[in-house]
Order: structure tokens, then sequence, then C-alpha cells
């Protein structure tokens, strides 16, 4: 990854609005998606980021998805399918899938499901 | 010690997060690490999770039932529905094998289980229902350190 794309990553995060407002979650910038995942991700919770990923997927013909972690305190194998289920939707396409602030606990669970291998995992 | 608790409530996913939080409430006075916390909380949701969308096919009207109990330093689990039963149980719980890909689905719920849990059992008749039989101990140090 370049600087100019970590530049952009970055500064991105830094407007960050208020958590409740669910749209403020998914913002575009340039061919990224970016998704701030909720404090916890679990089946009840997936099925809105899904839909609202895939909508912008499609309409603002993004390439990749970025997942930023940072509020995230709980997740479980339901995190894994919206990640698996967005990176199948670009992939053929040549996107990239990345997660940026994921701590220990979220790496561990990206390791275990062999997800590391398909997602860049970056600080 | 010894310290039982049985819960039972509608199979809808905004109660997931209840019983896996309930489930971490009482399993507080072991005293567990915030590590342990989350493993358990995890494998909560998945057992729970999988009672609600494979159990029941995402229907309301079903019931989930959880029981814990502690004994010395191990949480018992049990997740039990009242549901459709798994036919192949071997074939569910092989890691990234699901039935519901539609749905977002990883197919990673019971190797999840297994690997955040220290003893993972599958009853299943079905359409009869499913119990989810999970066991950990509390306190104790790994024998191998996880590898990095």
């Amino acid at each position: 990854m370049d600087t100019k794309e970590n530049i952009i990553l970055c500064s991105l995060f830094d407007l960050r609005g208020k958590e409740n407002c669910m749209m403020e979650n998914f913002k575009v910038i340039d061919n990224y998606l970016m998704v701030r995942m909720p404090e916890e991700i679990d089946h009840h919770k997936s099925s809105y980021i899904s839909e609202n990923a895939d909508r912008f997927i499609v309409q603002e013909k993004v390439d990749h998805v970025v997942f930023d972690f940072e509020n995230t305190k709980f997740m479980d194998s339901s995190g894994i399918g919206i990640i698996l289920g967005r990176y199948k939707k670009i992939a053929c396409f040549g996107g990239k899938v990345f997660a940026i602030n994921a701590d220990n606990r979220i790496r561990h669970l990206l390791m275990i499901s062999g997800l590391h291998k398909i997602v860049e995992i970056m600080e | 010690m010894k310290n039982e608790m049985k819960m039972e409530f509608d199979a809808i996913s905004a109660n997931e997060a209840f019983a896996r939080v309930a489930v971490a409430a009482f399993v507080s006075e072991l005293d567990p690490t915030l590590e342990e916390v989350s493993d358990i909380k995890t494998a909560v949701s998945e057992a729970v999770t999988n009672a609600i969308i494979h159990g029941y096919d995402g229907i309301e009207g079903g019931k989930v039932n959880i029981r814990c109990l502690i004994e010395q330093d191990v949480l018992h689990v049990e997740v039990m529905d009242k549901g459709n039963g798994i036919e192949d149980i071997e074939k569910a719980m092989e890691p990234l094998f699901t039935t519901k890909p539609e749905l977002n689905r990883s197919g990673m719920g019971f190797p999840f289980m297994e690997a955040f849990m220290d003893d993972l059992e599958v009853l299943s008749v079905v359409g009869e229902g499913t119990t989810i039989i999970m066991k950990k101990k509390i306190g104790c140090i790994p024998w191998i350190e996880d590898e990095e």
C-alpha cells in the first residue's frame, strides 16, 4: 500500500460522526468504501451492515472495502460472514478488503477463520 | 463450589446479546479474565445464533433454553432448542460449511465454539431439536501458548 492510500485511510477516520446515526458508518472516498463497524458485531447487527455495504458497492461502484474495528468490543462469526461476503462481491473485479484498528481479539478471529489470507490487516 | 442457572427466551436475534451477557455475568463469580469472558461470550453467541437461524429457520415462536452450571472452576453451558435438528453433525461442524450462505453465514460457528471452549458436544435429533454442551475451565494457564 502506498503512502497516498495510507493518508486517505487515516484522515477519513478523523471525520467521525455520531455512532447512533447508522448511515454515517458508511462513507465512500474515491473508490474505497469505508465501513465503521459497531461496538458489537453479531447476527442481529450483521444484516444492516451487509445490506448497506452491498448497496454502496453496487451504486457507488467502489473497488475496495475497508472495515474499521476501532469501536468494536465484541465480534462472533457473523463478522467473518460480513467480511467474506463483501470479499466475494468485489474480489472478482480485483477489489481488496482491508481491516483497520483491529485489536488482538479480532486479529485472532480473522486468523483462526483463515481470513488473514484475503484481508489486509493494517494498523 | 456449585451454582446453577436456567433461562428461557424467545428465539429472536435481538436476544443474542442478552444471552451472551447473561452467561458472562453468571460466570463472573469465578473471576474470569477478560479474555475468558470474551471466549464465553463468543461461544454462547454462536450457539444461540445457530439455534435461532438454523434450529428455527429464523421463524419466531420458538424458545431457546440455556442452562449453566458452575462446578468448582468449570463452567458448563447447555444451549437447547426444539427446532429442526441437524442431519449430519460431522458435516455441520466442518469449518466453512454452511447451509445458509445467502444469509452471509461464514460456516465458522462450530469452529469458534471449539476454539474458545475446552469441550464441545453436539446432541441432535432431526425434527426434535439440538443441544449444545460446552465446558470451559476458568482460571487455568493454557498448556500451549497461542501461535502467533
